[in-house]
């Protein structure tokens, strides 16, 4: 992807960096106060979620058109233990830890499309979009 | 960034200065834990004004303060959250039931007012 920010993930505050950079491109791209802080609470969740199942990843963040659309995707990548029930994964409340399950479906909800790849013993790749109005 | 706490009169007020890290919302909930018995207070007031993100680990956090608090004998409440705020944590599904919520400190000092008011007046 063209002009792309990659955020390393590996700890909690990267959690904080990638989010501001997500708000900033946002920004840099049109994006308005509220498509913003959606897009930042869900970099927020998808990072979360390399931090408590795949230890380290990356966010890769950048500026996207299809025609005249413009828009930014997210792209949460990590070389984790993968999900072995995606299906499951997606279930609003569903949790393997102690969380409320609702980071992924959540993620999904905040933006305009949700695509997860992910293999079991290989890693997940999370890509979102959200497209300018 | 640490949070620092206030005390003002019966309550503690929890002022968020920038934006919190995990590690600062948990640091939080032990302050705070803590400095309700210290200090003896009968409310909380955590101002999450600057906040541009409360996500599913930022509800989850701030819902077990003020359950925690509340079995320490306090009640809490929540102000400051933005519009943008509340609107990615509709779009989320997160909700932040059994806990109080107010617009700003103001009105937030006026709940506590209300619900962790002196309510043994006649034994003084």
């Amino acid at each position: 992807m063209q002009n792309e920010t990659r955020v390393a993930i590996s700890c909690a505050s990267d959690i904080v960096t990638a989010r501001q950079k997500g708000r900033q491109l946002g920004m840099q791209l049109g994006f308005g106060g509220s498509d913003l802080t959606l897009i930042a609470t869900a970099i927020s969740e998808v990072a979360r979620n390399i931090v408590d199942h795949a230890k380290s990843g990356e966010i890769i963040l950048a500026p996207i058109q299809q025609g005249n659309r413009h828009g930014i995707a997210l792209v949460a990548r990590d070389d984790g233990p993968g999900i072995p029930d995606v299906t499951l994964a997606m279930q609003y409340g569903y949790s393997t830890r102690k969380g409320l399950g609702v980071g992924l479906p959540g993620a999904k909800w905040l933006m305009d499309e949700f695509d997860i790849n992910t293999k079991v013993g290989k890693g997940t790749t999370i890509t979102m979009k959200k497209w300018l109005r | 960034m640490h949070v620092p706490v206030l005390k003002q009169g019966d309550y503690l007020i929890a002022s968020v200065q920038s934006v919190l890290s995990d590690a600062d919302l948990l640091q939080l909930r032990d302050d705070l834990a803590d400095r309700v018995g210290q200090s003896r207070s009968r409310g909380v007031i955590i101002d999450v004004t600057v906040l541009d993100v409360i996500d599913s680990f930022a509800t989850r956090t701030l819902r077990a303060i003020a359950h925690m608090l509340k079995l320490r004998g306090a009640e809490t409440v929540i102000v400051g959250i933005q519009p943008d705020v509340a609107f990615a944590m509709v779009q989320l599904g997160l909700t932040l039931e059994g806990v109080g919520t107010a617009l700003d400190l103001e009105e937030g000092l006026a709940y506590l007012g209300r619900v962790a008011g002196r309510s043994v007046s006649h034994a003084k």
